[in-house]
């Protein structure tokens, strides 16, 4: 009996230990809050091209009536990130065979045009939000943020941060494949 | 160059670890002094190369060297020195190198103050510190490499969480992580005496200084938090049972339990095997805490960049360290002869109850913090539990606390005389009843356990102060004779004095500004006015402004009270661009009587937006300061206490026996 009690504290520490391991599952995000924006339409919205990028701008409709989901990606050339996700998205967009939009978030069209001239340009379009009204109404927490966007118009799925790291990307592609399945059907 | 020196310096310094971890044991065990010496230089060669990588990465961040991947990601050129500094253990890798500083500074410290403990425990308690620094020097090198470098350089950095950027906030790891880190020592001695497989008196005087002083940081380092999340958050809070305050506040209430049963062992060589397993858990709660934090285990605000890979790390250092440190408790405890008798009614069953409603309330925050994860492995459900939940739970467990906290140190050790005790405070029980019922008269409206919390905090406050003046027989003898006394009284005995009070004393601080709290949130604009607490407001407009890495709009407000002028209050709003967010300057009017809080944020509300309104929100806290000061008065106790001669290192076993004699009441 009194063996029992010395042990009784390792005991409730191994439970403890158990259920910490189980919550330590990678799949498990204790802080995901789903966004306001999932499963209903993209905000209303027009934005004008950046000066020096070769694509156009775009608006709310060009998200509307594809064959298959879209990427949204809110970028600015200011955002370091943003420069270490540019490598995941350019290649997500080859292998993939998404189209990529790009939202310049309060950025200098110059700045912009300067980045994409260094690193590439793998958007079909790109609009430029330089007050930040549009990136407000996605309700944006912070840049990057990148968005799917059904064939609908319907937001289906939000990723606060950079694309990066093995988890990142595994869920962000899954995300993408989920979402083209269900087109699909 | 000098990212590489740090990091072959901390590759050094696990090196000594791992050869300390294991000399001194099998010294110990073998009767081989020499192996048993060599953890002095080992313990010493530690800190200094654990210093060399720490000084290696505050130069990178003072310099802005944005080859280092880790100052990219928490440092900006534009960034005010002290904030530099402080980036250093800004983030998850700087911060655990600070933790092992700490861990290795502990270390040393026993290696060198400790020369009085006996040579096979002071052997085998390095080597178990030893052990904890191998698992994070480890946990470093090979998950979380300060020093990793980033190729190409970016031409600037990420910034540190504005949040971060604070005075309170630079403070507040150091200090708390030397009271988490320092409980490790408490833990390896709590480890060496069971693998030795024996605690006497001694062992608890060896061990107390070492837990008194992380205590005394710990303390110190919870109430700079606490303070710091009052006036930068916003909010308006100085508590709110968040994970991460949680944890830090577990080794606190367990450390205070610690602090007390030591003594019955010291003084009664009782309760032994409790004051091992208290040693034991203390630390598990620290390193608990730092696993939460990594982890990303629960939701917080708090919470570093979060890694599965890493939060496994540090489960497994967990699983070995406190797994094993109980396993070993389980087979060793039984073991230990059991001292002292006691009566029920004695000084030891006083400390006794302390330590049960201690561990209890423990158990409550634990239970309410992990209680989301519990529910959502068992059903999938996601909840979050509140402040309700731990002002329910932790509030009725605290409040007998301080009623036995007053009579406690009026018991004698082995049989005590109650009625003889309760006789003598009378007078507290009729003054402490009649200020409740005199402020339940004036402040009409408010809980009723806020009457009772402010009556129990009047009768500690009594009580413990007519405890210290019967100690100086105060009014028996001539003052010139009472002050004699208490110039002899031990400083353990100021200690405790000075500590009781000002927990009474944070109390009077918890219930005003919970109870009594009052607050405004309106949209203002210019010429608008707003009355609060007896305050007339009137908000002027705002202003820009511009600092070294942020632009702020700036409020203006001035206050009246009866038409007098008070003061005028300049709340922020600021904004850094470079890391993308915004902060709350609140500008706050301090008194004892309370603070006329002013916070401003932009108006969620779009339409008051284009009218160009903001949002203010203003709140006023009575008696708020009261916490702090009390708090400063919890440090200054335990500083007190750990100043006494008793404790001082090196002093002659002589006067220890004769202050201990003094130490039981003069009745």
């Amino acid at each position: 009996m009194k063996r029992l009690l010395f042990a009784s504290p390792v005991i409730v520490a191994l439970v403890f230990g158990a259920f910490f391991l189980w919550g330590l599952n990678p799949e498990r995000d204790p802080n995901s809050i789903p966004s306001v924006l999932i499963s209903r339409p993209a905000p209303v919205f027009e934005l004008p091209e950046v000066a020096g990028t070769g694509v156009p701008g775009f608006s709310n409709a060009d998200l509307e009536g594809n064959d298959a989901p879209v990427i949204v990606n809110v970028f600015a050339s200011w955002c370091v990130p943003c420069r270490a996700e540019h490598a995941v998205l350019t290649r997500l967009v080859a292998e993939e065979g998404v189209q990529l939009f790009g939202i310049n978030y309060r950025d200098e069209p110059e700045d912009a045009a300067r980045w994409l001239n260094e690193l590439g340009n793998p958007y079909v379009r790109i609009g430029s939000d330089i007050d930040g009204r549009v990136g407000l109404d996605w309700g944006l927490t912070g840049v990057p943020e990148t968005f799917i966007v059904g064939p609908d118009g319907t937001v289906l799925y939000k990723h606060i941060g950079p694309i990066l790291g093995d988890v990142a990307i595994r869920n962000f592609t899954t995300a993408l494949a989920q979402a083209r399945q269900a087109g699909m059907t | 160059m000098i990212p590489e020196l740090g990091q072959f310096a901390l590759t050094l310094a696990f090196g000594f670890a791992l050869v300390q971890s294991v000399l001194p044991m099998l010294g110990a065990s073998r009767g081989n002094l020499l192996w048993m010496r060599s953890a002095r230089a080992t313990s010493l060669a530690q800190v200094a190369f654990t210093l060399v990588a720490f000084a290696a990465l505050m130069r990178s961040f003072v310099v802005s060297d944005f080859t280092v991947l880790n100052v990219v990601e928490n440092s900006h050129s534009l960034k005010p020195l002290l904030f530099k500094i402080a980036g250093t253990w800004g983030s998850h890798e700087g911060s655990l190198l600070l933790w092992v500083l700490i861990l290795t500074v502990f270390g040393a410290g026993v290696s060198f103050f400790g020369t009085n403990i006996s040579e096979g425990l002071r052997a085998r308690t390095l080597s178990v510190q030893a052990w904890i620094s191998v698992g994070f020097f480890s946990f470093m090198l090979f998950t979380s490499n300060p020093f990793e470098r980033v190729f190409p350089p970016p031409a600037d950095g990420q910034d540190l969480n504005p949040l971060l950027q604070d005075v309170g906030l630079a403070m507040h790891p150091p200090l708390l992580y030397f009271g988490y880190v320092g409980f490790s020592i408490v833990f390896s001695f709590a480890v060496a005496a069971l693998i030795e497989g024996r605690v006497d008196a001694a062992w608890a005087r060896w061990v107390r200084p070492w837990t008194l002083a992380a205590w005394i940081s710990l303390t110190a380092g919870i109430a700079v938090g606490s303070w710091w999340a009052y006036y930068e958050l916003g909010w308006g809070g100085w508590w709110f049972w968040d994970p991460v305050e949680n944890v830090s506040f577990m080794p606190w209430l367990l450390g205070t339990a610690l602090l007390h049963s030591a003594i019955v062992t010291e003084k009664r060589d009782a309760f032994k095997s409790w004051t091992i397993l208290l040693a034991i858990l203390t630390f598990s709660m620290s390193l608990l805490g730092t696993f939460i934090v990594r982890s990303g285990l629960l939701t917080s605000v708090h919470a570093f960049a979060v890694d599965p890979e890493r939060g496994l790390y540090i489960l497994w250092l967990l699983g070995i360290s406190i797994g094993g440190s109980l396993l070993l408790f389980a087979w060793r405890a039984p073991a230990l002869e059991s001292g002292g008798l006691f009566r029920p009614i004695s000084r030891e069953a006083g400390l006794l109850v302390n330590n049960l409603l201690l561990a209890s309330a423990t158990g409550t925050v634990l239970f309410g913090t992990l209680y989301p994860l519990f529910i959502e492995a068992l059903s999938g459900e996601r909840l979050s539990v509140g402040p309700p939940f731990f002002n329910a739970t932790f509030i009725p467990i605290m409040l007998p606390l301080v009623f036995v906290m007053a009579i406690g140190p009026f018991l004698s050790w082995k049989r005590a005389d109650l009625a003889g005790v309760l006789q003598r405070l009378k007078f507290a029980a009729v003054l402490s009843g009649l200020t409740a019922l005199v402020v339940w008269y004036l402040t009409e409206g408010g809980p009723v356990l806020a009457y009772l919390s402010l009556a129990l905090a009047v009768w500690l406050l009594l009580a413990t102060v007519m405890e210290w003046a019967g100690r100086i027989r105060f009014g028996e003898v001539p003052l010139r004779e009472a002050l004699r006394r208490a110039k002899n009284l031990p400083r353990a005995a100021h200690g405790m004095t000075m500590a009781h009070l000002g927990l009474a004393v944070a109390i009077v601080g918890f219930v005003g500004s919970t109870a009594w709290k009052s607050e405004e949130i309106v949209f203002v604009t210019p010429g608008t006015e707003i009355s609060i607490a007896g305050f007339d407001v009137v908000y002027e407009g705002v202003e820009r402004i511009t600092g070294p890495n942020y632009v702020a709009n700036r409020g203006t407000l001035v206050v009246e009270r009866d038409g007098d002028y008070v003061t005028t209050l300049y709340p922020e709003r600021r904004q850094y661009p470079v890391a993308q967010y915004s902060t709350t300057e609140s500008s706050i009017r301090s008194t004892l009587a309370g603070d006329l809080y002013a916070s401003l944020t932009e108006p969620a509300n779009a339409e008051a937006e284009a009218r160009g309104a903001w949002t203010l929100r203003i709140l006023y806290e009575p008696l708020v300061n009261f916490i702090w000061i009390g708090s400063a008065m919890l440090v200054l106790g335990g500083g007190l206490s750990l100043s006494d001669r008793r404790l001082r290192i090196g002093a002659p076993r002589r006067s220890a026996r004769r202050s201990a004699a003094a130490e039981t009441p003069a009745e």
